[in-house]
């Protein structure tokens, strides 16, 4: 279970992130949406200790981790697959899924399982990464990030110049792994997608969330509300 | 001398300077640190050794065997302790901070062993030479130190390709953020790249104290011949030191074959002849694989 609360982040003046509070259960899916500059990533970073917030904790199955560095975060269960997938261009393949192992967590994630869920990946072992298409990346950086066994996976922008039909095999394998008891904490700018995948969703509006529920239970209008602030603020100038 | 032998005398050179080049090399390309302090180092252990040998009187050649270890160990504290605090303010830091280092160095030297210069005594060894042909012989220490260059440089290239660690330093050179974010702690992984790096500079100053005499302040112009090999040879590519030592190491020996005086004048002309022509080096720049 990870627990963010009460967390605000800064970069120097400006304050990206303002008492956000979350819940991810093990086997739930949660969807954070919003715009651009919302402070989605932020969120993201935050949770696997890029940034370090000003206020607020970071608590996973109740233990506080606000002060663990990123790679004591990934040895006790949580992993993030980056925005822009950033794979390590000198490495092969498998060597980028290795070093995803660094941390020696234990778990039923390996190589072999990671090329039983993608399965072109096995043939293709050896190949620097370049060479792969961005959909092809984007599997790596995934099968990266679960060989640290984690308990809780972040995915930061996943359709991220892919196309439509590769983000929705990529968002394919989503399933298998919620099954498996993992929680699962996304961030979209492809709002419908997020929403089609998600158990719960959060949107963030400026650092701030604005909306939250279940994707069945939430209004298209309240959505679009939420996302680009049209309501629920008060003080004039707000009557759009 | 001739100009075979001249030839042959510069590619034994090029051994030298290569594993003087392959420390500055690594942490270059792995932590991204231009150690202004690497020649003081080189020196520094060669001191250490000239200390080993008169308290345990190990011989000589053997000293690598207390001074490496040793020098790695230290390598990692200055790394975690100095080199990393300095790199967490700036990266222009860095270079202040292993100049400091530098001069602190060769200071200590001085007041600790005086300006006097000291070579290892290596007994007959010195002066023993293979007779390939009239013409031609080849000293040991200058084929040893070629040797253990060509060791070094084999033995960090399977470490960096096939082993665990290895493959953690690629990935920190590659991608910091990212490889900490799959669970490699880079303040770990770059001190070991920087005991390695101290070892291989502890046998260059061993290498230095075996073929030629040190003082306090011979560490600068080492440094400048390391940086050349570096250059010539490629940023980021170990077979590159080797190659860029031994074009240095040639053109020195041809230099000082045509004018007696002007060996380190054609090393520094080729050099830049390098930097004019190819920039990025001779070799392709690929710490990895």
């Amino acid at each position: 279970m990870l627990e963010v609360r009460n967390l605000t982040v800064r970069h120097g003046y400006l304050q990206a992130l303002t008492d956000i509070n979350l819940a991810v259960a093990p086997g739930e899916t949660l969807a954070i949406i919003g715009a651009n500059g919302a402070g989605k990533s932020t969120l993201l970073r935050s949770v696997i200790g890029l940034h370090r917030p000003s206020a607020g904790s970071i608590l996973l199955d109740g233990r506080d981790i606000t002060a663990l560095p990123p790679h004591a975060r990934v040895r006790v269960g949580i992993a993030l697959v980056p925005e822009g997938r950033r794979l390590f261009p000198s490495l092969s393949v498998e060597e980028n899924l290795l070093v995803g192992h660094a941390s020696g967590r234990s778990g039923s994630w390996s190589v072999r399982a990671v090329y039983e869920l993608f399965s072109w990946m096995g043939d293709r072992r050896r190949e620097p990464t370049v060479h792969l298409s961005g959909g092809e990346q984007q599997a790596v950086a995934i099968g990266r990030a679960l060989m640290a066994n984690p308990q809780v996976l972040l995915l930061d922008e996943l359709s991220l110049g892919l196309a439509p039909t590769m983000v929705r095999r990529i968002y394919g394998v989503l399933p298998e792994l919620v099954q498996k008891g993992m929680a699962v904490l996304l961030v979209e700018q492809d709002v419908a997608q997020a929403l089609r995948v998600a158990d719960r969703f959060q949107c963030l509006l400026e650092g701030r969330t604005t909306l939250e529920g279940k994707p069945a239970e939430a209004t298209t209008a309240k959505i679009e509300a939420a996302y680009f602030g049209l309501a629920g603020r008060s003080g004039p100038g707000s009557a759009a | 001398m001739n100009w075979v032998n001249a030839i042959a005398q510069g590619i034994l050179l090029g051994g030298l300077y290569a594993l003087f080049a392959c420390g500055l090399s690594l942490l270059f390309g792995v932590v991204r640190v231009v150690n202004l302090a690497h020649g003081d180092f080189a020196v520094l252990a060669a001191y250490l050794a000239l200390v080993v040998i008169s308290t345990t009187h190990v011989p000589a050649l053997l000293t690598f065997v207390i001074v490496a270890p040793l020098f790695a160990i230290f390598g990692y504290g200055v790394q975690r302790l100095i080199i990393q605090k300095s790199l967490d303010v700036s990266p222009l830091t860095t270079l202040l901070v292993t100049f400091g280092l530098s001069v602190v160095i060769q200071n200590l030297l001085l007041v600790v062993a005086s300006a006097d210069s000291h070579s290892f005594d290596l007994g007959s060894l010195i002066s023993a030479a293979l007779r390939v042909t009239p013409e031609l012989s080849i000293g040991y220490v200058p084929l040893l130190i070629f040797l253990t260059a060509v060791v070094v440089l084999t033995g960090l290239q399977l470490f960096l390709s096939r082993s665990a660690m290895g493959r953690a330093i690629r990935a920190s050179a590659d991608d910091q953020e990212a490889s900490s974010i799959a669970g490699v702690n880079t303040r770990h992984v770059f001190g070991i790249a920087a005991a390695i790096a101290f070892a291989t500079v502890a046998l260059a100053g061993l290498a230095l104290g075996s073929s030629s005499s040190f003082d306090p302040s011979a560490g600068p112009a080492r440094l400048v011949f390391a940086f050349e090999a570096v250059i010539i040879g490629g940023v980021g590519s170990l077979w590159g030191t080797l190659v860029g030592g031994i074009i240095l190491g040639v053109a020195q020996a041809v230099g000082a074959q045509i004018d007696p005086s002007g060996g380190v004048l054609a090393g520094h002309l080729v050099f830049l002849a390098v930097l004019a022509l190819r920039p990025q080096g001779l070799i392709r720049a690929r710490l990895a694989i």
